[in-house]
């Protein structure tokens, strides 16, 4: 059925239930994830009230492993405030994607449509709005989706975290670097990338040697950030 | 400026990193609404956010013991050959296991 661009901005209960079902088939991956972070979680000494709680209300994988990094008796809150800042700043990228097609909407519909957008439902409703259609529906019901079983899978994982007594045997405490580094590797790869992640990794291990604690985490992000403005990437004009 | 984990503490951090995840879905939209993001602001957010995570990890392998340095290696290998992040962290996880085993 053809639809004007408008119209694609729609969204309904059935364009939502559509969205929802068309995500159910990578939730079996997104229950594991969560059930990592669960188990990383309560081994990095969150209750299974906080581990929960951060699943349903941050809802953003990387950032919340990150936080289990700096996570201790003392937490630096504004090192954890950075870091997730500078890592799930990548939604003001996906917000001004969508935003030819959100600002149709009334704002109440714009804005609780994009709580529940991550990169998978984000770029599954780009794909669908570049072909003209209606993709709000991937957006919030996907995203609905994602975030039920993210939460299910997290509470699975703190579940069995606490039945481990020694999870370092189990190479479990490293669940959090290697979900990070698959994340680093599974981007974007090219030599504009490779020097940009050079220079953060440099930057961030004289600051994790020199400066004060945990200050490499907002150093390695900002020389990053600033290699990625001073290298342009191809076809970068338009 | 450090929180204490215990009691209420731990809730308060997730709350802060809740509002401050919430402010990047909505603010890309909201920024629209008055300026278009240019190709500079792109470019620094785009190289930031996977800089943050190289950023943590360099430490993670540069100071952590053998078992914690084969798992990066072993994930980052097989995500490359295989790209499939659940099987790159498993096979990670396995080798830091085993190598701690020895």
């Amino acid at each position: 059925m053809a639809r004007t661009h408008t119209e694609q901005h729609h969204l309904d209960a059935s364009l939502t239930w559509a969205g929802f079902r068309q995500l159910v088939p990578i939730s079996a991956f997104v229950t594991a994830f969560g059930a990592a972070f669960g188990l990383a979680a309560t081994q990095a000494g969150l209750g299974d009230v906080a581990t929960i709680a951060m699943s349903a209300l941050v809802f953003a994988g990387a950032s919340q492993f990150a936080a289990l990094d700096l996570w201790g008796a003392q937490i630096p809150l504004a090192t954890v405030a950075l870091t997730v800042f500078a890592i799930n700043a990548r939604h003001l990228l996906m917000g001004a994607t969508l935003y030819p097609w959100l600002r149709h909407l009334p704002a109440a519909k714009r804005y609780g449509i994009m709580v529940v957008a991550t990169d998978a439902n984000w770029a599954m409703s780009m794909q669908v709005f570049n072909r003209g259609r209606p993709g709000f529906g991937v957006l919030f019901g996907g995203g609905l989706a994602l975030w039920l079983f993210w939460v299910i899978g997290t509470a699975i994982g703190a579940y069995f975290g606490n039945a481990i007594s020694d999870p370092r045997r189990f190479g479990f405490d490293m669940i959090m670097g290697c979900f990070l580094l698959s994340m680093v590797v599974g981007g974007e790869k090219n030599p504009r990338m490779l020097m940009i992640w050079v220079a953060a990794a440099f930057s961030s291990l004289l600051a994790y040697w020199y400066l004060p604690e945990n200050s490499h985490v907002v150093v390695g992000a900002l020389t990053g950030g600033a290699i990625g403005i001073l290298l342009k990437e191809p076809g970068d004009d338009h | 400026m450090t929180i204490e984990a215990a009691g209420m503490g731990a809730l308060l951090v997730v709350a802060v990193m809740a509002v401050i995840t919430l402010a990047t879905r909505w603010g890309g939209v909201y920024l629209m609404a008055f300026v278009p993001l240019g190709p500079r602001t792109r470019r620094f957010i785009q190289a930031m956010s996977g800089s943050v995570l190289v950023a943590l990890l360099a430490p993670m392998a540069v100071d952590g013991d053998m078992g914690a340095r084969l798992a990066l290696l072993t994930t980052g290998v097989a995500m490359l050959v295989f790209k499939r992040p659940l099987l790159a962290i498993a096979a990670g996880i396995l080798v830091a296991a085993m190598a701690r085993l020895v």
